[in-house]
Parts: C-alpha cells; structure tokens; sequence
C-alpha cells in the first residue's frame, strides 16, 4: 500500500484536538507521553546534580557554605528527587513509554488514556514533592528512606513528601498495567516471546516488579501518615508497634525498585551492544530469562538492607544466601554481552562508548554490593561511604549511564536529529573520570570508617572528601557537555535517516521521527 | 448449583450460592477474631493468614468470577499469591527467630 504524506508526518506535527501545551498535556500518543517525561526527568536529574555538588562543596569545608540542619535536608531532597522523581521512573516512562509499542508493533500502548493519567499522577507526584521543599515545617531531613520512627516525629514536611511519594507509586502502578498487557495482548503478528527485542523482555520483567512491589510501598507510607497524623503506632514499640516492621516493608518495595531502576537500563545496553558489534546478541534466550530470573529473585533480598538493624540471625543468615542467588542472572547478563563483543566488528559511535562504560561500572557495582552482601563485611561496612560509592556505581554508573547510552542510541529516532560524535565522545570521557574520582573515593573513605550522611569528620578523612569534591566538578563538566552537544543538535544537528545504527529492531524500519501512528501497515515479523 | 452463561459469555451464579459464600466468609471473619483474641501460639499469624487466604480465594473464585476464567489467569493470581507468601515467609524468619 503506497503511503500519503500525512501517514508519514512525524508525530510532532499531528494535528488533533488542541494546540500549544495542551497538544502535548492533553495527547494520548505514547510517543508524545514519553517525551513530556524525558523533559520531566531530565530537569528533575539536572536539579538533583545541583544538590549533589552543594553536598561534595559542604563536605570539604563543613558550615562555610549551608549549616547543619540544611545539610540534611540537602541530601535528603537529593535521595527523594534522584529515586523517586528521575531513577525509578526513568527508563520504563521515557524510553519505554516511546519505544515499546513500536518495537512490538503496535500503534500505541493497550490503555492510552491510562497512560496519559500516569502522566498526570507523576506531575501530581511531583508538585506534592515540590511543595514539601518550600511549604513551612522545611524540607524532609529523614534521609529518602524515611525511616521510622524519625519520620513519624520529625518537624520538617514528611507529611507532604510521604504523600508526593504515595502518588508518584500509582503513576508506577499503573505503568506496570499497561506495560505487561501492551505485551500481552498488542504484539505485531509472528512476534512471538523469543522474539520479543531484549528492551521489551526487561520492560515486561519491570512492570511485574512495579505491580507487585509498589503497593507494599504505598501501604508503608499511608502507615507513617497514620503514624504522624493520628498517632497510630505501627512503628512505635510504646504503642505495640515495631520500628524494625518499617524497614522490612520499606525495603520489600525498594530492593525490587533497584531492579525496577536497573533492568530496564539493561535492557537498553542488551539492544545496543549486538547493533554496534555487528552480531547477534549471544544467547539471547539466557538474556531475556535472565531478566525474568533477576525480577523474580530480587523480589526476596531485602533484608541484606538491615543486616545491622537487629534482625534475626537466621533472617540475615537466609537473605545473605538469597543475595548471591542474585548475582547469577545479573552475571549471566554481563557474560553474555561480552561474548557478543567477542570478534565482533565494534563500530566506535557514541552509544557503544557510554554502553561499554555502563558494564564496566555496573560490575564493579555489582561485585561490591556482594562484599555488603556477606555478613561479616557488611557489619563492618554498612551506614559507612562505602555504601553509598556502591549504590552510586550501580544507580549512576548502571542506570544513569545506560539513560545517556539511551539518548545517544534513540536520540536521532526521537528528534530526527544527528548529533556530533566528538563533543559526544569528549564528554563521555570527561564523565567517566569524574565519576570514577568523585565515587571510588568513597569505597575508600568508607573502608577507612567514614560513615555516610555526617556533615563534619575527622582531618584525617580530609584528603579523600577533597579528591571526591573535586571529582564532582569533573563530572559535572562531562555532563554539561553532554547535556550542551544533545541540546545544539536538537535544533541544529543534520537530520538523522531512519536508521543511522543498521540496528535490526522496529524503531528503524520507520521515519525518523516517527509518524504518528507508528506503522503505515501493521508489521508481520517472519524470521 | 444453577448458573447460567448468557450470550455475552457472562457467569449468573444462584443467590443460594452467594448466600452460602457469604454465610462462609462471616464464619471466617469471627473465626479470624477468635484466633487474634486467643492467640493459640506463636502461629496465630499464621493460621490467620491462612483463613484470610481462604476467604480472599472465595470472594474472588466466586463474587470475582475467577472460576470461570482460564487457566494463565488462575496462573496468575497464584504466582502472585506464592509471591506475597514468600515474602510474608521471609519477615517471619526474621520475627519469629529474633
């Protein structure tokens, strides 16, 4: 069938029911839904880094530049904002919210209307979120993990955030419904599941996890807004209540958050290692199992968060075990996009460079979290920098880096622009080691003893927070220039054909952009 | 029991039916009270979150309709059950053994 102009028109240029802001506010296009959260993410991430260099700037001159009580609540809105506002969001409402109708075929998710409403509920989130930072009462100083029972008796606006939180876990819900039926029920004729591209394997994976995780979050903040509201003790032993039971429930949604955070973002490197290797990915059938195997797995090893908190010994004893079962789908993953690169034909574009970087850092990520994993170790390490390095190895350098893997990867199929690839690959370098100078000190402040979240310390842990601080500045530039060269290109880069990479999925079998129902005719997958 | 599939492939089940499911889930309910208020042994939360399953399964094999539905539904609902179990399981490890 010859295609008009109009099925062609990229989706920017659809003409529906309104214009200007409510175009976009009010559409129903997944395409144009996950852009609008993309702009979110990135400003909320752009907000986040600015805290995250006020608390490097504090930490190597405590009480010159924001006292005492502000510094918690610095790095408690850069916890809240970073997790809940950027990470656990990101990859599953951006990309996949763009990218997974199309790579499945589809024209757009199973509940478009559902999807516009996730949309709204996280901008509902958020405004809560916000208003918490300036309302009287002050910002949270709890931490993002809100743990009882200071947040049950804190002064600062817990209240408020808890429910901005509490909102922001329905948006995630129900991404999760329309995720998992999307991939029932939408897939193209002759997609079949081993056929399924790996991004949309973990987004299925992910969506599982969002369901059945969140409301366990959800039913633990509405307890501490009891708890605050009308003295209700579920966590206060006066009243009966147990301050440990808040941590069990805390981390029975936010350890599966890690992988709602991470499995996507493997996804992402799974579809951009074999496009740049010029293979197929090797054993594709382990990979996409794998994620199912790390969504199911990661569902049961919370408790490795409470090793000190006076639990059990055989809990701790059961949940050290169940924590090393996770690493084998995770190494499995790892494996095999090395034994992709093996002989392949590696083209150096931009993505690969930030992918390749996303394996490196993940592992490391991955091996210390095994270290806090074990018992012993973790008594010795657990509340110290040490901590903190590994989540940032693993939620920066494995999330956050396969975000800026994404961007170079689909930034030409989302804008229909090209971006130069040195600028590209400058500030990549220039990331790579600021990450590396401002995070892996850590590892080592935290081995030396320093415990996290303290806003002074003793001279001799100076020379470390010195070295992290600067590395900060580092990285801040990398990502500057990165943010600089996508944002030149967005409205002044080439146009991008439709498929710049030879990648092998959907998404560039269209237009770039795409149009705005996707597929002229609906794709029958035969090989 | 009398039920009655009707062209749009809906499931009428008898009032007698659902009064027994409801007459069911009352004797549940104080069965529930019963076990909190006694607090037989340390399995009072066990056994009441066995009746709770029990009266959860009925309410949805019944008022839900469930039973009428295929197999990966049922599938489901049970992975998911197996889950929620598996987690409720592992806090026991922790409160029971502390």
């Amino acid at each position: 069938m010859e295609s008009t102009a109009s099925e062609c028109e990229s989706f920017y240029h659809e003409k529906g029911k309104y214009k200007g802001i409510l175009s976009w506010l009010m559409s129903t296009d997944h395409k144009r839904i996950g852009i609008q959260y993309l702009v979110a993410l990135l400003t909320f991430f752009s907000v986040g880094v600015m805290l995250g260099l006020l608390i490097r700037l504090s930490l190597i001159a405590p009480g010159t530049f924001i006292g005492q009580e502000t510094y918690n609540r610095v790095f408690s809105v850069h916890g809240i904002i970073m997790i809940f506002l950027f990470i656990i969001p990101g990859v599953p409402v951006a990309f996949g919210n763009f990218f997974l109708p199309i790579m499945i075929g589809a024209r757009d998710v199973a509940f478009p209307r559902l999807n516009r409403f996730t949309w709204w509920t996280y901008l509902a989130g958020a405004t809560l979120v916000a208003l918490s930072l300036f309302a009287a009462g002050g910002a949270p100083d709890t931490g993002w993990t809100f743990y009882a029972p200071y947040s049950i008796r804190a002064k600062a606006n817990i209240t408020l955030a808890v429910t901005g939180v509490f909102v922001l876990g329905f948006s995630s819900i129900l991404t999760g419904i329309n995720f998992v039926t999307t991939i029932h029920r939408l897939r193209a004729p002759g997609m079949t599941w081993f056929k399924l591209p790996l991004f949309v394997w973990t987004l299925y994976a992910t969506g599982w996890v969002q369901l059945l995780a969140t409301p366990v979050l959800a039913i633990t903040l509405v307890f501490i807004i009891l708890g605050r509201v009308f003295g209700v003790g579920f966590f206060d032993p006066s009243k009966g209540g147990d301050p440990i039971l808040y941590e069990h429930l805390f981390w029975t949604y936010s350890h599966p958050a890690v992988y709602i955070m991470v499995l996507p973002a493997m996804g992402i490197i799974s579809e951009v290692i074999p496009v740049f290797a010029r293979k197929k990915i090797f054993g594709y059938k382990a990979v996409a199992l794998s994620a199912i195997g790390i969504a199911s797995v990661g569902y049961f090893v919370w408790g490795h968060h409470m090793f000190t908190s006076g639990m059990s010994d055989t809990a701790r004893i059961i949940f050290s075990f169940i924590t090393f079962l996770v690493a084998v789908p995770s190494g499995i993953k790892i494996f095999n996009w090395v034994s992709t690169l093996y002989k392949g034909s590696i083209v150096g574009s931009a993505p690969i460079y930030f992918a390749l970087t996303f394996i490196f850092l993940f592992s490391i990520g991955g091996l210390t979290g095994l270290i806090i994993g074990s018992l012993e170790p973790n008594l010795q390490l657990h509340g110290t920098y040490f901590i903190v390095a590994h989540f940032h190895y693993v939620m920066f350098g494995g999330a956050g880096f396969a975000i800026l893997t994404a961007l170079h990867y689909w930034f030409p199929k989302m804008f229909g622009r090209m971006y130069p690839e040195r600028p590209a690959k400058i500030g990549w370098f220039i990331l790579f080691i600021g990450f590396n100078v401002l995070y892996f000190s850590m590892f080592i402040l935290g081995y030396e003893g320093m415990p996290r979240r303290y806003f002074d310390y003793p001279a001799r842990y100076f020379p470390l927070h010195l070295v992290s601080t600067i590395g900060s500045w580092i990285l801040a530039a990398g990502l500057a220039i990165i943010a600089g060269n996508l944002l030149r290109a967005l409205f002044k880069g080439p146009k991008a054909p439709a498929d710049p990479w030879g990648g092998r999925t959907l998404e560039w079998t269209i237009p770039s952009p795409p149009p705005a129902e996707n597929f002229v005719e609906t794709p029958v997958i035969r090989d | 029991m009398a039920l009655n599939a009707t062209e749009g492939g809906d499931h009428i089940g008898s009032y007698r039916t659902y009064f027994f499911i409801w007459a069911a889930l009352m004797l549940l309910l104080v069965a529930t009270i019963v076990v909190a208020k006694v607090e037989v042994s340390k399995y009072s939360v066990l056994l009441n979150l066995f009746i709770a399953t029990v009266k959860a399964g009925l309410v949805l094999f019944f008022f839900m309709h469930l039973k009428y539905e295929n197999w990966f539904l049922k599938g489901v609902l049970f992975m998911v059950l197996v889950m929620l179990a598996s987690v409720i399981g592992l806090t026991f490890s922790d409160v029971w053994y502390r």
